[in-house]
This record gives structure tokens, sequence and C-alpha cells, in this order.
């Protein structure tokens, strides 16, 4: 199975790249969604179904649907690099790569090799996660909703305000 | 080799499993297509194909030759990589739904009954859902990338619509779930055998249709909208769009539209016979070899009902106007599921005390 990890890993960290390096939004969109994809894949590896499920219809079905969908009503052409600042082409690479150790760092040191592991049971199902959200975490989880309905009536607000 | 053989054996009937399923799939979209060309023909007072062999029988072998010597022509202009993807994705997500779709199961004398499925899983109902939301960017794609107005108007269209009525779609169905407290499409068929009882005289099986009837409703307008048909096919309205996001396309990348848009029919008719109507559930009768295919025969009879039910939609009822459309969806039908599962929730906690 671990064999499959690594496809899929490789996979995420290539279309994440993509959607950096593309000139084209289109297909920065389309990388997200097999960086999506390869992601919904490792939680199936974990036999984590009913996330694995959420993430695609949730993130590839449904959200990006609507990043493409913009893109598409803006009718968007290829990008030109924009003229970069003194301090992004001085500091841009040193910054990333500190950045990139850091956390390097970080992660082996909270994850010692034994604890991780490439694939297995992490079972959540719908049962446990609707407890979770619906009981224990429910008021996190309701704020959290709150926020999101501000957002959206913050974005109708912005966009009816010209008539 | 021969121990390399053994030990796959699964894969191997696995694939063959898949090919054969495949096969009368793709044989049973073309004769889909025959069916809806005769049932709108005579709904119109027509003949509809009849010269192709007797009734018009081998038309799709000649549609099929048809699409296959066509020329295929690439618009100027298009993104060539995206218009050549975007019809592989829409066939490829198709078909991929019908690998979590069980179309039977055989009751045996010995042991636990087989289910005739490619697969078995746990989240079926949610992959058939991920996989047919993953359809729309076929669809996006196709408009974007042909470089046409009406294309992108069409896709456009397609794409706030599948978006807009794949919510009520859910919304339709959470009661389903409810009830069977499960994923799992065999769970949920298994779910509804039995009967309703009157003076302990069986009236009714004991299908979702009847407790779940507002979730059908619900539901079933949402999947006629999610497959782009009549009264919901704006996007490829003809007066208006020529023929919407494949207007550009030709010979057979058009031929895989159209697999998908049928082959994505017959799969929302079987989720609607697993769901509401029992699935492969019937009277069992007969020799034990009838008594194999029996429930096989049960589910491809309802799933034919809902794919001629389809058809004569298609063929009764004119078409939505495009707020309306929306308004319909998002006004009316979404609350309304929301209210199903608000009335079930409730039904559910009163019958538990």
């Amino acid at each position: 199975m671990h064999y499959l990890f690594y496809i899929f890993a490789v996979l995420a960290v290539a279309g994440a790249l993509a959607v950096i390096l593309q000139k084209r939004p289109i297909y920065s969109a389309l990388s997200l969604i097999v960086v999506m994809g390869s992601l919904a894949v490792i939680y199936l590896l974990l036999e984590a179904e009913f996330m694995a499920a959420v993430q695609i219809i949730v993130y590839a079905g449904a959200i990006m649907v609507l990043f493409v969908f913009v893109i598409m009503l803006l009718n968007a052409g290829r990008e030109k690099p924009s003229q970069k600042s003194w301090l992004a082409q001085k500091l841009g690479l040193p910054i990333l790569v500190i950045f990139f150790v850091q956390m390097f760092l970080v992660l082996i040191t909270a994850f010692p090799k034994s604890t991780v592991s490439l694939g297995g049971k992490f079972s959540s199902s719908a049962h446990s996660i609707g407890r979770l959200l619906f009981r224990d975490y429910v008021l996190p989880f309701e704020i959290t909703s709150i926020l999101i309905l501000i957002a959206i009536l913050g974005a109708i607000v912005l966009a009816r305000r010209e008539t | 080799m021969n121990g390399f053989l053994q030990d796959n054996l699964w894969l191997v009937a696995l694939l063959a499993k898949i090919v054969v399923i495949l096969l009368i799939l793709l044989t049973g979209v073309a004769y889909i297509v025959w069916m809806e060309r005769k049932v709108v023909a005579h709904i119109q007072s027509r003949w509809g194909p009849y010269r192709v062999g007797p009734h018009g029988l081998l038309q799709p072998l000649a549609d099929a030759l048809k699409f296959l010597f066509k020329e295929d022509i690439t618009p100027a202009g298009s993104d060539r990589f995206l218009y050549l993807l975007a019809p592989f994705i829409t066939l490829t997500m198709a078909l991929l739904a019908v690998a979590a779709i069980p179309f039977g199961s055989s009751p045996s004398a010995s042991g636990p009954s087989t289910l005739i499925a490619i697969s078995d899983l746990n989240i079926g109902l949610l992959f058939v859902l991920a996989v047919s939301s993953l359809g729309v960017y076929g669809i996006v794609l196709a408009g974007w990338a042909s470089n046409s107005k009406y294309s992108l108007l069409g896709s456009l269209r397609a794409s706030a619509q599948m978006v807009s009525y794949e919510i009520s779609l859910g919304a339709g169905l959470v009661g389903v779930l409810m009830l069977s407290g499960s994923f799992n499409l065999r769970e949920i068929v298994e779910y509804q055998s039995g009967f309703y009882y009157l003076n302990d005289i069986p009236v009714f099986p004991r299908w979702n249709i009847l407790p779940q009837f507002i979730g059908f409703f619900v539901y079933y307008i949402s999947a006629i909208a999610e497959t782009n048909r009549s009264p919901f096919d704006l996007p490829e309205a003809e007066t208006e769009l020529v023929a919407g996001f494949h207007t550009e396309y030709s010979s057979f990348k058009f031929a895989m539209f159209f697999i998908a848009e049928y082959t994505n029919m017959v799969v929302l008719s079987c989720l609607t016979t697993l769901l509401f109507f029992g699935g492969w559930l019937g009277p069992l009768f007969g020799p034990s070899w009838l008594q194999a295919i029996l429930p096989t025969i049960w589910f491809l009879l309802k799933v034919l009902g809902f794919v001629f039910l389809y058809i004569w939609t298609r063929g009764t009822l004119p078409r939505f106007r495009y707020d309306q459309l929306m308004a319909f969806g998002w006004k009316f039908l979404f609350p309304l599921g929301i209210l199903n599962v608000l009335l079930t929730g409730a039904v559910i906690i009163w019958q538990a005390n």
C-alpha cells in the first residue's frame, strides 16, 4: 500500500507547485483540483472513507467549481509576471528556505518516525465525526457557521451596494 | 506465471466483472437512445427511426458508425489540451459512478447472498455523489476551451445549474440516510425489505418512497436538473444556444458527451430505485435459477421505468426560464428538502421515545 502513498504524495506536491507556476489561471485551478484529489486518496489509504468522500464533494466538487466558474466568467487569460519589488527579489528565496527548514524541523521533532504511518486504520465514520461536531465541539462549530454566514452576508452587501 | 495468476485471481475476476458490466451498460445506453427517439416520436405522433433494421432496432449501430467516421474538428483559437480533456472527464466520471452501484443480490440456499456489483463500498452513496459532482468539470472546460460564445454561455448555465441543484439533491437524500443510518447502498436496500401492515395484512412494501415522499419529490426533480434534462435543459437550449457546451464538438468527442449524458441518466435512475423503491427487492418464486436472477430483473425493470419517466417528461413538459429555474431550486426545493430533514428527525425521535 505504501507505494500508493508515495505516488499520490508526489502528485499532491507536484500539483501544488503547478498551482503557483502555471501562467494561466484555469490551469492553476485545475492543478489545485489534482491536489484535492490526491489528498482524498491519502485519506482513503488511512481508511478515512468518509473524510475522503467529503474532501471530494466539498472541495473538488463545490468550492473549486466556483473558482473555475469565476475564472471563466472573467475570461481570465494568460497572467503577465508582475514587476517584482526589490524586497521580493532579494529576500524572497532566503525567507522561503528559512520557512521550509523551520517547518521541517518542527514536524520532525513533533512527530518522530515511529509515530508516523503511511496507511492504516484511522476509522472516521460519519457517526464519530457527527458526535464530535454536534456534541463535544458544538459551540466552536456553531460559531464557525455564524462566521461563514456573516461573510456571505458581507459579500451580498458589497455586491448590492451599487444599485 | 501460473502462481501469479492464482494469487491475483480476484483481480482477474474484478476486471472481467468491470468489462461485462461496462459492455452491458454501454449497449443499454445505446438502446436507451433508441428508446428515447421512439417514445418521443410516438408522443409527437411520428414513427421515429424505422429504416435501419426492424423498427429501427439497428439504428444505434448506424449512429455509432456515423459518429466514428465524421470529421473531428478542433476549433481555431481553442485550448487544445483542455478541449481534448473535457469529454474524457465527463465520460470517465459518468462511468466511474457505476462502480459503486449494486444491480442485484442473488439469494443462495447456503450462506449469505451474493451481491451483483463491481464493489460494495461503505460510502457507496457518497462515492456516486462525489464522482458525479466531478463531472461538472468536463462541461465547464468544454465550454471554456471551445473558444465559442454559445459554448461558454451554455457551460456557465450548466455549471451554475448543476452546483445549485446538487445541494437540493443532497437535501432530498438526507431523509433516507437518517432512516437507514448507512451510506452503504446494499444496507439502504436491505433496510427496505418487508411490508407495511394494515390490520395484519401486508398493504405496501417497506420502500422509502412512502415515509420519504417529500424527499423523493425533491430528489427526483433535482436529479432531472442535475442531468441537464428537459424541462431543465437550459444548458443546451437549442433555440438560444445552438447546442450549449458541446456546440463545437464533433465526431467521437461529441459521442462521448452523449454517452455520458445517458449514463448519468441511468446512474440516477439506479440511485432512485435503490434509495426509494427497494432496489432489487421484489417477489421471488420459481426454481432456484430463476430466484437467482429475479432480483436483478426487478432492479432493471424499475430502472427502466425511471428512464422512461425521464423520456416521458422530456416529451411532455416545456422548458423553464433560467431565472425560474434558479428560483425554483433555491427558494422552493432546497427549503423543502431541509424541512423534510427536520420532519424525519422529529419522527425518528418521536418513535424512539
